[in-house]
């Protein structure tokens, strides 16, 4: 067991394995960037304006500068997930790429590490991306939200390590529907996103907060561009960093028991 | 103190166990820079896991092992920065072109740009697929990717080439493209360890080899050597009939049937022809040089093999 809690010896070549994934990115940028934007719109009509104009406001807030966040934090959430599970786990099955790279001086840890960086690095350019679409329709404050960029990195880091270790241990591509479906949908619906936690029956709110990664981040998120800051930012930045840090931690360990053999 | 040149690869007992599986049992050798060393051996005969020790990808379960006077399991690293390695599996990035795989992989091992640039260059033309610089590769020939990989497995100017199946699956065309630049680099003076279960490629190709099976090496030698020693010059075959059986028993003369012809190692066919014409009557007779081919199915035995 304490196999999975030694913090592995990660260098700076992990860089590399993000720079490799980076540059693939930008050379299909533009398929890679409207989903991002389109998601920001479907999310603004839809929902914000859709169901705003009945909703009108929560907690004296407009409703759609009260999703705004909501609609970055579950981006952020998507995209990192999404890529450290089918995306990673294409290049460790059906590409080969890790085993390619764990030949030259890159240890199984950076090529792991560089892969939950680039989930993170992805978190954070689709909010980059969606920001702007945002701060037009005015729903979000400027200049505070612009901290939802590195914000969207860590959180994204967080999200990399959690997708991470289910790719470590999922027998095939096809059981990582579980997560997605079991974990990543119910979280985008409960954890603060369209309505309150406060709406929810007081067991499921102390569900949603101690359990659920994403309340902590829409949290933050939106602390920051309504803005509307407290002290409990440094509450739910703590819970984020101890998650993170146990995730990438374990997701590098399970990943090593799988791959070197 | 006489200044000797450290081998590249030395290994005392190494072992690799899968579960209850014995990949490797116990098997001691040592490659000497400059050399082409070869590991034969038939499928499952623990070559590949082998490779996967030395190249520092799969650790030992036990044994010593030191890689250019390292150890794998301290100095990873340091030892793959000096190595280039063809992998059984093909696993190239399909996200890139030709020249994208070879740039890329030169990153990994902290190239510069300007210089990794030139030398992909240069390595596409070595391996003759200059024309399908910017073709991805998915859409390479078999031998195209067995031929790129060889040309990544260049792009740090490796000490130690590590070569796993070079040829596998390969028409006679394109086994016979790699095997002259194999040549090449082998004129060059670089030190290559390759596996190979075609006997002709190990005969062709290696300066020293051992034939494996079973997780051990059954033995070492050059190819000449070995098959001097173990089988001798020639072979004779003759067609098996009663007659030819109890005329060589007759004359003692040691032979091996092989389905339904009878195979007779000798130093000299002349020899063995003129006993056989003169005594045995035999329908037909067939004198050929023995080959890595007799050593090795004498020592690993006809059995089949899946
Ligand atoms: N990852 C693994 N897990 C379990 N058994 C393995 C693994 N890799 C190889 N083996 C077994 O080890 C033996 C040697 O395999 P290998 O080294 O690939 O042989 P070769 O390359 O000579 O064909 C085989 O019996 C094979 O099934
Ligand atoms: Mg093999």
């Amino acid at each position: 067991m304490q196999h999975f809690w030694s913090v592995p010896r990660i260098t700076r070549r992990a860089w590399k394995v993000w720079h490799r994934n980076i540059v693939v990115f930008f050379r299909t940028w533009k398929v890679n960037f409207f989903p991002p934007l389109i998601e920001a719109f479907l999310y603004l009509f839809a929902i914000g304006l859709g169901i705003g104009s009945y909703v009108r406001e929560i907690e004296g807030i407009p409703y759609v500068n009260f999703i705004a966040p909501a609609i970055l934090a579950i981006s952020v959430m998507n995209s990192a997930f999404f890529e450290c599970t089918y995306g990673s786990y294409v290049r460790m099955y059906y590409q080969k790429s890790f085993d390619a790279m764990i030949a030259t001086p890159l240890s199984i840890e950076d090529v792991i590490a560089g892969e939950l960086l680039w989930g993170a690095t992805r978190s954070l350019l689709y909010v980059i991306i969606m920001l702007p679409v945002l701060a037009a329709f005015g729903v979000i404050s400027l200049p505070l939200s612009l901290l939802a960029i590195p914000l969207a990195f860590l959180g994204g880091l967080m999200f990399a390590g959690i997708a991470m270790c289910f790719t470590a241990v999922t027998p095939s591509i096809d059981t990582l529907n579980y997560p997605s479906f079991l974990l990543i949908t119910p979280m985008a619906l409960f954890s603060g996103t369209f309505f309150p936690v406060t709406l929810m029956p007081v067991l499921f709110q102390y569900i949603a907060l101690a359990l659920l990664p994403l309340t902590h981040l829409v949290a933050i998120m939106r602390m920051l561009t309504l803005p509307a800051l407290t002290g409990m930012l440094v509450l739910h930045l703590i819970w984020i960093l101890i998650v993170t840090a146990i995730f990438c931690i374990i997701a590098i360990n399970l990943m090593r028991k799988r791959l070197i053999v | 103190m006489g200044a000797t040149i450290p081998d590249i690869i030395e290994a005392i007992h190494l072992e690799k166990t899968f579960g209850s599986i014995k990949a490797v049992d116990g098997i001691s050798f040592a490659v000497k820079k400059g050399e082409v060393f070869g590991f034969l051996g038939p499928n499952g005969a623990g070559k590949t896991s082998t490779m996967k020790i030395i190249a520092c990808v799969s650790p030992r379960t036990s044994g010593t092992l030191r890689v250019f006077g390292m150890d794998p399991d301290i100095s990873p690293a340091e030892i793959k920065q000096r190595l280039g390695v063809v992998p059984q599996e093909t696993n190239l990035d399909p996200d890139f072109t030709c020249y994208g795989n070879l740039f890329t992989y030169s990153r990994y091992f902290d190239i510069p740009p300007d210089a990794a640039q030139k030398k992909a260059e240069e390595l596409l033309e070595f391996v003759q697929l200059s024309e399908k610089r910017d073709v991805t590769v998915e859409k390479l020939s078999g031998g195209m990717k067995r031929r790129l990989i060889l040309a990544r497995a260049l792009v740090n100017n490796p000490d130690l080439l590590i070569l796993d199946e070079p040829t596998i699956g390969l028409d006679p065309q394109a086994r016979h493209l790699i095997w002259e630049r194999l040549k090449l680099l082998q004129a060059q003076g670089n030190t290559i360890v390759l596996t190979t279960h075609y006997l002709d490629e190990a005969e062709r190709l290696c300066d020293r080899l051992v034939i494996m099976d079973n997780g051990k090496i059954l033995v070492e030698g050059s190819p000449a050597d070995l098959v001097k020693k173990y089988v001798g010059n020639e072979i004779v075959e003759v067609e098996k009939t009663p007659d030819v059986l109890s005329c060589l028993e007759k004359n003692r003369i040691p032979f091996e049937i092989t389905g339904d012809t009878v195979q007779i190692a000798t130093e000299s066919s002349r020899d063995v022809a003129r006993v056989l014409f003169d005594h045995c009557s035999p329908h037909k007779v067939l004198t050929r040089p023995a080959t890595l081919e007799d050593v090795f199915l004498k020592l690993a035995g006809r059995k089949l093999r899946e």
